[in-house]
């Protein structure tokens, strides 16, 4: 019989050459953008700004001038001022309410696609009732029983977000758990926990980062729509919801008063969604996988 | 022989119920492995050479049942508690799979998941588990190992893959290890260095060893023994050499016929079996290769022929109208 002869060189060995990913002017933008609205949020105590809740009635509705940046409000209270101590709020609930949605939601997803059976059966039950139920009479009903405040707020609207975070992590971990790499942990010896924890989450972690960041903005936009209808934060502490809520009553006469929340509110969920798509196309070690 | 085999199975069965009805993927198999030897598994797909594989580490699927023995070491490892099983793979019995593509995971690195498991089983330190992770990466012959520990599957060829897969079986020194159709990703240029890196690091490290695979070229000069599968069963069994001197099961002669030839005419029609596996969850009364069979007649096909021994005790095959000539084609 023939045999075939092959000398194989050692193939050699090249350090992975990572060129300087492009990052855009754009990426940058929000970048700045980001980080300016939460040092100002952050920071806003120690800022010399007016008080946000002082109010004149002399000077209601301002223009813009030197004493008041962006002018006042229907109540002659600072508007910037207002709109830094708004950020407060707006990005608090953006933040903590998708962090607890992604911590619920994304564990009770990993185990149910993980484990499923009767398990999973329970979860997705549950979490399709809480999709059902009309979200807004949910949080109306919460915020009249337990009242209004910050971290009822940020709470009614995690809970809200759990179902969304759950399917993404157990659509992931569905199809991943049938991977070998998930029966070659098996057969090392790897327990559930485990595999979980070191096999899978590292895999589901990238889409639910992904989603995590779509969902802040999300948030933002929902915190805002809450306030808009009375049922965020209560008076007089601002949020850009309540400010645009307040703003519509005066629009013909001082359109700014609701768009230059707005405004603001638009520039932070572009910025994250941003900085979201950047962050996740640099870093999924999957690109040019198959 | 005196001592007794390192690996035993006896009698068994895996059913799998499926929407149509109760699927017997392994049925019956008794097979023996003694420290250090090579036993190859030969079957076409879906002849439950996989779920055997499965079967010894108990990592079938929830829904299926097992029955039999299966006996490791003397202990039997079915009804085993998780919690002793789990300290018996990795360490005592490891698998390297088909799909090196797949049987990595794709977003840890390879140092992560070599380390890991040193760590984990041989409770060595991270420098130790380092550096032994780059001996390892360097005895299955991937140059520049250092390099390769902080690299991602993707980065590297699926040979290199294998070899990755290989060094992560090997890392805890197992005393079996299961090679579950190691080379069929893989190019042809690059199974036969698979193949002879694990033979290699088997006479190295005295570890018994499984080779799973369709191809009767793979296990001819590898093995010490040879079981062929059928449709769940062992339908042939007999030391390598025995074997392919003088096969008496038609269905091992079709499968050796069925491999192309280097040395044959160009445009010569490949002798491939025909027909298909019968359908596992609708039982062939008598032998399962009857319908596919050259020699079928009568009893054949009224029932099921048993393992009987041929020339020696160690030469098993079942069929009713054994080969009796020695094989036509010889290798």
């Amino acid at each position: 019989m023939a045999t075939l002869e092959l000398s194989i060189n050692e193939e050699v060995a090249v350090t992975p050459v990572r060129r300087a990913p492009r990052l855009g002017p754009l990426f940058w933008a929000a970048i700045a953008w980001t980080i300016f609205i939460l040092a100002a949020a952050a920071f806003a105590d120690l800022l010399p700004l007016p008080s946000p809740t002082d109010m004149d009635m002399l000077e209601r509705r301002m223009p813009m001038s030197q004493l008041h940046w962006l002018g006042t409000d229907g109540l002659g209270r600072d508007e910037f001022a207002r709109l830094i101590y708004g950020a407060r709020i707006s990005l608090t609930v953006g933040l903590c309410a998708p962090l607890i949605g992604i911590t619920i939601g994304g564990a009770l997803g990993m185990l149910a696609g993980y484990f499923r059976g009767r398990f999973e059966s329970i979860v997705g039950g549950s979490m399709d009732v809480l999709l059902a139920f009309p979200p807004l009479i949910l949080a109306l009903a919460v915020i009249a029983y337990l009242g209004q405040s910050l971290i009822n707020l940020t709470c009614i609207v995690g809970v809200l977000s759990t179902p969304a975070f759950m399917r993404v992590a157990r659509a992931a971990t569905l199809t991943l758990a049938r991977r070998e790499f998930v029966i070659a942990a098996q057969a090392l010896g790897a327990t559930h926990a485990r595999i979980l924890l070191r096999e899978l989450l590292p895999n589901v972690f990238l889409p639910l980062l992904a989603f995590f960041l779509l969902g802040v903005a999300v948030t933002i936009v929902v915190e805002g729509a809450l306030s808009f209808l009375g049922l965020g934060v209560p008076p007089p502490i601002s949020s850009w919801g309540s400010m645009i809520g307040e703003g519509r009553e005066s629009l013909e006469v001082a359109p700014r008063l609701a768009f230059i929340p707005a405004i603001a509110m638009f520039l932070t969920v572009l910025s994250f969604n941003l900085i979201g798509d950047t962050l996740r196309a640099l870093t999924d070690p999957r690109q040019g996988a198959l | 022989m005196t001592v007794p085999p390192l690996l035993s199975i006896e009698n068994v069965s895996v059913d799998l119920p499926t929407a149509r009805g109760n699927l017997r993927a392994v049925d019956q198999v008794s097979l023996t492995i003694g420290a250090g030897r090579t036993l190859g598994i030969v079957g076409e797909s879906g002849c439950g050479k996989t779920m055997l594989s499965r079967a010894i580490l108990q990592l079938l699927p929830k829904k299926a049942k097992l029955s039999g023995r299966v006996l490791f070491d003397g202990q039997d490892l079915v009804g085993l508690k998780p919690e002793r099983l789990r300290k018996l793979r990795g360490r005592s019995v490891a698998v390297v799979f088909q799909d090196p593509m797949t049987s990595l995971n794709p977003v840890l690195t390879i140092g992560t998941q070599l380390v890991e498991t040193l760590q984990e089983h041989l409770e060595l330190d991270g420098l130790a588990a380092k550096r032994r992770s780059v001996e390892l990466l360097a005895a299955v012959g991937i140059p520049a190992p250092e390099q390769r520990l902080t690299q991602y599957a993707h980065q590297l060829s699926g040979g290199m893959r294998q070899r990755v897969a290989i060094a992560i079986a090997l890392s805890c020194e197992p005393k079996l290890l299961i090679a579950d159709e190691p080379t069929t990703a893989l190019d042809v240029t690059i199974q036969a260095q698979i193949l002879d890196l694990l033979a290699r690091e088997q006479r190295r490290r005295h570890m018994a060893m499984i080779i799973i695979t369709h191809d009767l070229g793979v296990v001819a000069g590898r093995t010490d023994e040879v079981a062929v599968m059928y449709a769940g069963r062992v339908v042939e069994r007999a030391p390598t050499p025995m074997l392919f001197k003088k096969m008496h099961m038609p269905y091992t002669q079709a499968l050796l016929a069925a491999i192309p030839r280097i040395d044959a005419a160009p445009h010569t029609p490949l002798p491939a079996i025909s027909g298909r596996p019968p359908d596992p969850t609708r039982p062939v009364q008598g032998c399962s290769f009857s319908p596919r069979c050259r020699y079928a007649a009568g009893l054949c096909y009224g029932q099921k022929p048993v393992l009987t021994a041929a020339e020696s005790a160690e030469h098993q095959f079942a069929c009713f109208h054994p080969i009796q000539t020695a094989a036509s084609v010889i290798v």
